[in-house]
């Protein structure tokens, strides 16, 4: 059996591992961005001089080869679902028996003018940042519109070459229809010591050309003009599925699947950022464009391909980031607008740019999230107090077990649990070291 | 900012061409006195050598550089030689001989200014380093990586070039021992090794290569900075009688530690040195890595071990009439611990069952000594890792944590490397008990003839290709080359068993954050000892591993906290079994199929 695979991003190249894991199927993985799977997420370190494009390549050459991954590097122009065959980009075809499309996102525009101009750009692929390479050179000032996780990237990466940028972000704090009200201050503030020119309420309203056909200039919503040479766009991006909306493929904003990840074409899944889930699990969204999300898919695809059905189970929600040197984890349910049985406790440290968030429900005490700022935080354990529903007060006695700070850090449960019995008259103590030892023996338990 | 730091640039630069200068720009002359107070092998010989420095007029003849000088010093003894014929005094001799020759012929450098020569020198670079590194203070405190990669300094360089220049140090290594069979084998056997692996990879898997370690050779500047290094290292460990004007300059210093009449030998300044730029780059360290208390804590150990038990006290002690020794230099990397005048030297002259003899004071040394390989080393390790040595005390360890840190990215991360450093380390090692075994076996029982070699040659050709090429050479001169890490991840032999003790009974590991990896590659690159941390991280599987030698930095640059150094002994057997980032257990599988 031969399983074709498009795009060889962390979806894509997951569903391969875990199909070689399982079977002895041929496999075909087809990308026309890198012959070699890049961490997208590290794409920013490349500009930074942080690491070169191989240091990104989590898998050495040699290891495709050795577990019988077959490597093409081609544009897929058309699929034939009937006959189960691929057209390439260098006139051959390709047939499959099983198709896996991990196609990924594409940034989003709105029709913005001057958003064609050259020096102007999103940051996805790897192409996307040799154009921003291109116009680095000499540039003296970048304007970045959007301000979600890929817009704060952008900005850090140019501020690293000392070029100095604008963010022009729509809402009226940095990411705010995710984080809480204080996290997302927090943000503001750490953009703006880092000499950011943070722009909150802020819209593009037009990319001004040079003439050439090349980005000058913005104008914004509040008719700023801001000279400018280069206009990262970076206001989130969709499905990359346009180009399959006329075939019998079920898209609507994403690859329609069900709990197996199949579409509704014979023997062809979806899986990663393409993927809309045609019932998401309660609290999640039908899109999840994430790493780990893509990560899980492509394992369940995976076991889907080689006959062992699955559904697909995204477990608790995490997710991380880095905002310049402010560290940001999340595990459970922590919302930027809770709902009313949302307790929200929040502790800030004096410095501005620690926190930890504490989310449970208000009746119940269950423990409902955890976010945190400039502090790590142990996954498994917030993923096992989530699990198991614990009482808010177990999780803040044993809330030792939970950091994952490094060794001689200072550590703030002492303050964090003072503050706690302030806020709600309660006499929580400290019970718990969190040894590695007792960490083990309380997931073991 | 800027400003301040170009201007730290420019002094530097500027100390550092004065410290080049200095140690050929002096005037020298050889006098009767000098002749007579150094040249003792014998009066003949000394009246031979005399006679030979009026005859070639070498004598009262004024030279201006000290390699001029050493070529005159040279002519006289060959001449001298040839006249005294079977008395002739051995060539080992006579390069004692031209240290204290060249060193008393002159005043110092820059017309006999030594002190000015120190200060504008060394204490001016070092001055000039901190003036560059202390504005970083003013930036907001976090991971500074931006624009290694695009360096000249700290971008690397191809595996080509890496060859060249490992190839030229092994070339040397071989043309040094040339005559010496047993030897060449064994080099050939390690360099026979290497290429295999190298061209296996490249061969086994057409086109698919393993990760190269640099893009490129534009890091020409560290190509410039490794040649300095090895040059310096080659002059220090072979060439000492070149040297001799920086220990001129250092007299004051010895003087001043050791006692009246201390001076400064070409050990001394190299101690001297290793503190000073310990203490520079430290300080870069300490600045760097601010924001993370472990970094901070470790730097400051590694400072106070080198200072105070690397250099200080070994000093003290002899100012105290007591036996030279570091007391926290564990054989094997102390390789003659056991083997050199050590027993004797500490347990009192010339015994060799002096264990319960000698001076009360060295025989504590000794007992120490020995609980430090067989009682301290291991079970430190088995609480700590290998890390509370490696990268906690180890002089070594700390000049790669502080003036190494620029180039931790250099080291080569492909399971190709991993193959040939598994090798040789462990050959080292086991040369290393040999060669231990073999000289204390021939101390106590006499037999000196091991068939094709010697006790005597085991330890001498150990001394010069592991202890002079090895560690000092290529350890340290391939930093801006290979990473501040080489001697310590090929070649270090008590790296080489506290890592055996790592990896099969220590509580130690790095933990992986669930399943928070993102697979950038951060941790990998910045692995100084070549470990690809990402290939366990994605998985979500913790990581042990012989060569890690627990630094931190990994946890330090991860963006999404996903790894921590830590001890735990609930799991020892089992540190890596479970993969965290499978989410999909068999109990699914059961129900839905």
């Amino acid at each position: 059996m031969h399983v074709v695979i498009i795009g060889n991003g962390i979806s894509g190249v997951t569903a391969a591992r875990f199909v070689r894991k399982l079977s002895d199927h041929k496999i075909t993985i087809i990308s026309s961005e890198t012959k070699y799977f890049f961490s997208r997420t590290a794409l920013m370190y490349i500009y930074m001089g942080h690491m070169r494009a191989e240091d990104t390549m989590p898998y050495e050459p040699w290891f495709w080869e050795k577990n019988r991954i077959d490597l093409v590097e081609a544009h897929v122009d058309k699929i034939d679902f009937k006959g189960k065959s691929l057209a390439l980009n260098n006139n051959t075809s390709l047939k499959y028996d099983k198709l896996v499309l991990a196609l990924g996102s594409a940034s989003n525009k709105f029709g913005w003018p001057g958003q064609d101009l050259d020096a102007v750009g999103g940051l996805y692929h790897m192409q996307d940042l040799e154009n921003m390479e291109k116009y680095s050179e000499g540039l003296e000032r970048a304007v970045i519109v959007g301000g979600g996780l890929i817009g704060i990237e952008m900005a850090e990466m140019f501020h690293s070459r000392h070029i100095p940028v604008t963010m022009l972000v729509r809402e009226k704090s940095y990411w705010d229809n995710v984080l809480p009200e204080e996290e997302s201050a927090m943000i503001n503030r750490h953009i703006k010591e880092s000499h950011i020119d943070l722009r909150l309420q802020t819209e593009l309203k037009e990319i001004i050309d040079d003439g050439s056909g090349k980005a000058k200039g913005v104008v914004t919503s509040k008719e700023d003009v801001i000279d400018c040479g280069y206009v990262g766009l970076t206001a989130g991006v969709h499905p990359n599925v346009r180009w399959l909306k006329e075939t019998e493929l079920n898209v609507e904003r994403g690859i329609v699947v069900n709990n197996h990840l199949e579409t509704n074409m014979q023997d062809v899944y979806a899986v990663g950022d393409c993927v809309q889930l045609e019932e998401p699990r309660p609290g999640r969204r039908s899109i999840e464009a994430v790493w780990y999300t893509g990560r899980m898919m492509g394992e369940t695809a995976a076991y889907n391909i080689c006959g062992k059905p699955v559904a697909y189970d995204p477990g608790i929600w995490f997710n991380s980031a880095k905002f310049i040197h402010i560290e940001y984890q999340v595990y459970g349910d922590v919302l930027a607008k809770p709902p009313e049985n949302h307790e929200s406790f929040y502790w800030e440290h004096p410095d501005g740019r620690k926190a930890v968030r504490i989310v449970f429900d208000n009746k119940t005490d269950v423990i409902l999230g955890f976010n945190l700022m400039g502090i790590r935080f142990r996954h498994e354990v917030c993923e096992k107090w989530l699990k198991d529903k614990v009482h808010v007060d177990e999780v803040m006695a044993n809330l030792k077990l939970a950091n994952f700070d490094p060794e001689f850090y200072s550590s703030y449960e002492a303050d964090i649990i003072r503050a706690f019995n302030n806020k709600y008259k309660r006499s929580v103590k400290l019970t718990s070291k969190g040894l590695l030892d007792q960490v083990y023996s309380f997931l073991k338990s | 900012m800027k400003i301040i730091k170009i201007i730290g640039l420019v002094i530097f630069i500027f100390a550092l061409g004065v410290f080049t200068f200095s140690m050929f720009s002096s005037e020298h002359q050889l006098t009767s006195e000098l002749i007579k107070s150094h040249v003792t092998y014998s009066p003949e010989a000394q009246a031979a050598v005399m006679e030979a420095a009026n005859s070639t007029g070498v004598m009262g003849k004024s030279y201006g550089t000290n390699f001029s000088f050493i070529n005159g010093l040279h002519e006289v003894f060959n001449t001298a030689n040839n006249t005294l014929g079977e008395k002739a005094i051995p060539s080992w001799q006579v390069e004692k001989y031209l240290i204290p020759l060249t060193k008393y012929s002159t005043a110092g450098p820059f017309g006999g200014k030594p002190n000015m020569a120190f200060w504008l020198s060394i204490m001016l670079g070092a001055l000039a380093g901190l003036i560059y590194i202390l504005p970083d203070m003013s930036q907001l405190a976090g991971i500074k990586n931006d624009g290694i990669y695009q360096n000249a300094s700290t971008k690397g360089i191809t595996l080509n070039v890496r060859l060249a220049f490992l190839g030229l140090a092994m070339l040397y290594a071989l043309w040094k021992s040339i005559f010496q069979f047993p030897l060449v084998i064994f080099f050939v056997l390690v360099v026979g090794l290497i290429l295999y692996w190298v061209w296996k990879s490249e061969k086994s898997y057409n086109g698919a290569r393993a990760r190269s370690a640099s893009v490129s050779t534009s890091g020409w500047l560290g190509i410039a900075f490794g040649i300095y290094l090895i040059s310096f290292y080659v002059f220090l460990y072979f060439f000492p009688h070149y040297v001799t004007n920086w220990t001129l300059m250092l007299d004051p210093v010895a003087a001043a530690i050791k006692g009246d009449g201390g001076t400064a030998s070409h050990w001394f300044l190299y101690g001297f040195l290793y503190c000073i730029v310990m203490v520079v780059m430290g300080v870069r360290m300490m600045v760097k890595y601010r924001h993370n208390k472990y970094q901070l804590v470790r730097t400051a150990s590694v400072l106070f071990f080198q200072l105070g038990f690397a250099f200080l006290i070994p000093e003290i002690l002899v100012r105290l009439n007591q036996p030279y020794m570091d007391l926290k230099n564990a054989w094997p990397l102390d390789y003659d611990f056991y083997t050199k005048d050590a027993i004797g030297g500490l347990a009192g002259q010339g015994s060799e069952i002096a264990f319960l003899g000698g001076t009360s004071v060295g025989t504590v040394m000794l007992c120490w000594g020995i609980a430090l390989t067989f009682i301290v080393v291991p079970v430190f390790t088995y609480v700590f890792g290998k890390r509370w040595y490696c990268s906690w005390v180890c002089g070594c360890g700390g000049l790669a944590e502080t003036l190494g840190d620029p180039y931790r990215q250099l080291s080569d991360k492909s399971m190709r490397a991993w193959k040939i450093e598994r090798y040789v380390i462990h050959g080292v090692l086991a040369f290393a008990v040999l060669m231990t075994v073999g000289v204390l076996v021939n101390r106590f029982t006499g037999i000196d003839n091991f068939g094709l070699f010697s006790a005597g040659q085991l330890k001498s050709w150990y001394g010069f290709m592991i202890g002079a090429m090895f560690s000092g050479v290529v350890g340290t001169g391939f930093y801006p080359l290979m990473g501040n890490r080489v001697w310590c991840r090929f070649g270090c032999p008590l790296a080489g068993l506290l890592g055996l003790v790592q990896k099969f009974k220590s509580r130690f590991r790095i933990t992986t954050n669930g399943g928070q990896c993102i697979s950038c590659g951060n941790c990998s690159t910045y692995c100084e000892m070549g470990i690809d941390v990402r290939a366990y991280a994605q998985r979500g599987q913790n990581i042990v591993r012989s060569s890690c030698v627990g630094c931190g930095v990994c946890s330090a640059v991860c963006p999404r906290g996903v790894l921590k150094l830590e001890n735990g002994s609930s799991d020892i057997g089992e540190r890596t079994t479970e993969l965290k980032t499978i989410h999909i257990s068999e109990s699914d599988l059961k129900i839905l199929s």
